[in-house]
């Protein structure tokens, strides 16, 4: 036994391809998590992150290794592991309240109504929809029903909780309030969240491990860079942090370049043991071609950035 | 000041209606009567020859004897003389005992299909021979299987209507968008429970949708049906008219069809309207 919470050991998701043969859109991947983290996967379109989460989730079966969550290895979905979908999948013809009360029963199939209602009702509130529980999804704004999507999630206590890009769809103002929730919310109950993303931003603000994939077919996790910014980091200044810069240009760095040559050029890349790397504290980086520029931009030297 | 759209459209609609009962008023006007014709040939010609009266009816004679329909729906002289009512009443119940049929066994094997990529490609090949069929060539194998008239007219619209519910309710339940089957999954939601809670009310709207092309084909086909078979319904009605030669009361016949067929067709979108949830 480890002390690993999500363990994922050599997974690898393979299709027919066209004309014979099989195509591989990762292989021999491990990952793993403690309780009460908050892991976040970036990578560019097509590196199989969906399916990594999917496999997570039990909605998707790995061609080859295992998923193991709590000391046991997955079998098909689970009541443990809550998924918030992107375009949040609410059951049009629910209601707020009705669309949570259903994932409540699923749980708890032997409460009674006025039981199911008061646990519903409970994480209605969490996510700040108190009053709109009668509404119907087409009569809420898209930051609300992504709302709704948490609560459904939450609302099932689940041992983890699962984000396929879960603000993808949302405004800009919009996504910044989500990301606060979804932070306070993680923060106050210890949740375990996993999380994909195309957002830097949103990886350093909410993630406390950020794992970087490399591009497919034939992605690998290149390395786990932990975030050296404080637990109690707010949104609004987050980017006056000593450390921010250099950790949101080492990701840049990684997505720009990096991620498209890394498969030539580290040779010794041992998907077993992926370097973890904590910029902004020199001890801690593990050394590899092309990263100079994180120690040059640190401490506290504000590079304008990239992209994003 | 300007009107509702709603408003104006019924202004067209009654302006349109007006110009058609003038139009048709005016060219079933008389003619002038013949006038050397011998008495006997006269008398034997009705009022066609001796004054000039169209064959046609008019407006005026099809609203006349509509009124004395309405007033009488359901009075019963004998198998050849019943009431508009009655004619209708069996016609809707024939509809209606068929259709019932239909949707007890397409709506379920819909569902079996629709779930079941096995089942659909098995049966795909029985579907697609038997849904072009007309449901009239049923007819005489029907008489004979079943030997009762009016249990094979019930018949032929359980097979006119089966079809397309069939391959609504197939189409409607295979193509529940995967999000939800997903977000069933996840919950650990059982197979059933997942068919009632999640792809039901999912596929609901197209089910509905073939309820409705159906109960217009079934509407269609009852006519064509019960002139076969005879003996009573508005088809029936719609035949012995015919061979009574009285075109009045087939044009009122049609007229009764027609509203009977809008009725069916609005309850059932109705219904549809019910179940659809915009997202």
């Amino acid at each position: 036994m480890t002390d690993k919470f999500i363990s994922i050991e050599g997974i690898a998701r393979r299709y027919p391809a066209a004309g014979g043969g099989e195509t591989t859109i990762f292989e021999d991947l491990w990952l793993s998590m403690n309780r009460g983290e908050f892991g976040c996967v970036i990578g560019h379109s097509g590196c199989g992150k969906t399916t990594v989460l999917n496999i997570l989730a039990g909605l998707d079966e790995p061609s080859e290794g295992a998923v193991i969550v709590d000391g046991q290895a997955i079998e098909g979905t689970s009541l443990d592991r809550a998924v918030i979908f992107q375009s949040h999948a609410l059951l049009p013809w629910r209601t707020v309240l009705g669309n949570v009360a259903y994932a409540v029963t699923s749980k708890w199939r032997n409460w009674d109504r006025a039981r199911v209602r008061a646990h519903a009702q409970k994480f209605i509130d969490l996510v700040g929809l108190t009053g709109s529980e009668h509404k119907r999804p087409s009569e809420l704004s898209g930051g609300m029903k992504q709302r709704v999507g948490i609560a459904r999630a939450l609302s099932i206590t689940p041992k983890i909780m699962l984000m396929d890009e879960p603000f993808s769809a949302l405004d800009a103002l919009t996504r910044g309030t989500l990301q606060d929730e979804v932070r306070r919310i993680c923060l106050e109950t210890g949740q375990t969240a996993f999380m994909i993303t195309h957002d830097v931003d949103e990886a350093i603000y909410l993630a406390d491990k950020i794992f970087l994939m490399t591009n497919g077919p034939g992605a690998v996790l290149a390395e786990i860079v932990e975030n050296p910014l404080p637990k109690d980091r707010g949104r609004i200044d987050l980017h006056r942090h000593p450390l921010y810069y250099a950790l949101r240009n080492h990701i840049v760095d990684f997505l720009v370049s990096r991620s498209k040559t890394f498969a030539t050029t580290v040779t010794d890349h041992d998907p077993r043991n992926v370097p973890v790397v904590r910029p902004g504290k020199p001890e801690l980086v593990v050394a590899s071609a092309g990263e100079d520029s994180i120690e040059a931009s640190w401490p506290g030297l504000a590079r304008p950035s990239t992209s994003s | 000041m300007t009107f509702s759209l709603r408003f104006r459209a019924a202004v067209v609609s009654i302006v349109l209606l007006a110009a058609f009962l003038g139009i048709w008023h005016l060219a079933t006007r008389p003619t002038a009567a013949a006038t050397n014709m011998s008495p006997e040939y006269a008398k034997l010609m009705g009022l066609t020859a001796t004054q000039g009266k169209s064959a046609m009816p008019g407006p005026l004679d099809v609203g006349a004897k509509l009124w004395e329909h309405l007033r009488q729906p359901f009075y019963d002289k004998g198998p050849n003389d019943k009431g508009l009512g009655i004619q209708l009443g069996y016609s809707i119940a024939r509809v209606g005992l068929g259709y019932l049929l239909a949707v007890m066994v397409a709506i379920p094997l819909g569902f079996l299909i629709g779930m079941s990529p096995l089942i659909s490609k098995a049966l795909d090949p029985f579907i697609q021979v038997l849904k072009p069929i007309s449901p009239l060539a049923w007819m005489p194998l029907a008489l004979y299987t079943i030997k009762d008239s009016s249990i094979s007219a019930i018949f032929v619209i359980f097979i006119c209507s089966v079809w397309p519910m069939l391959l609504n309710t197939a189409f409607g339940v295979a193509s529940v968008r995967k999000e939800w089957i997903n977000v069933a999954r996840t919950l650990e939601v059982g197979t059933v429970r997942r068919a009632f809670t999640v792809i039901l009310p999912a596929a609901a709207p197209t089910i509905l949708t073939g309820m409705r092309i159906s109960i217009g084909i079934a509407w269609l086909v009852i006519v064509a049906a019960e002139m076969l078979v005879g003996g009573t319904g508005i088809g029936y009605f719609v035949w012995n008219e015919w061979n009574n030669l009285s075109i009045t009361n087939v044009i009122i016949a049609i007229l009764m069809i027609g509203i009977v067929g809008m009725l069916l067709d609005q309850i059932l979108a109705r219904f549809t309207r019910m179940v659809t949830f915009p997202e």
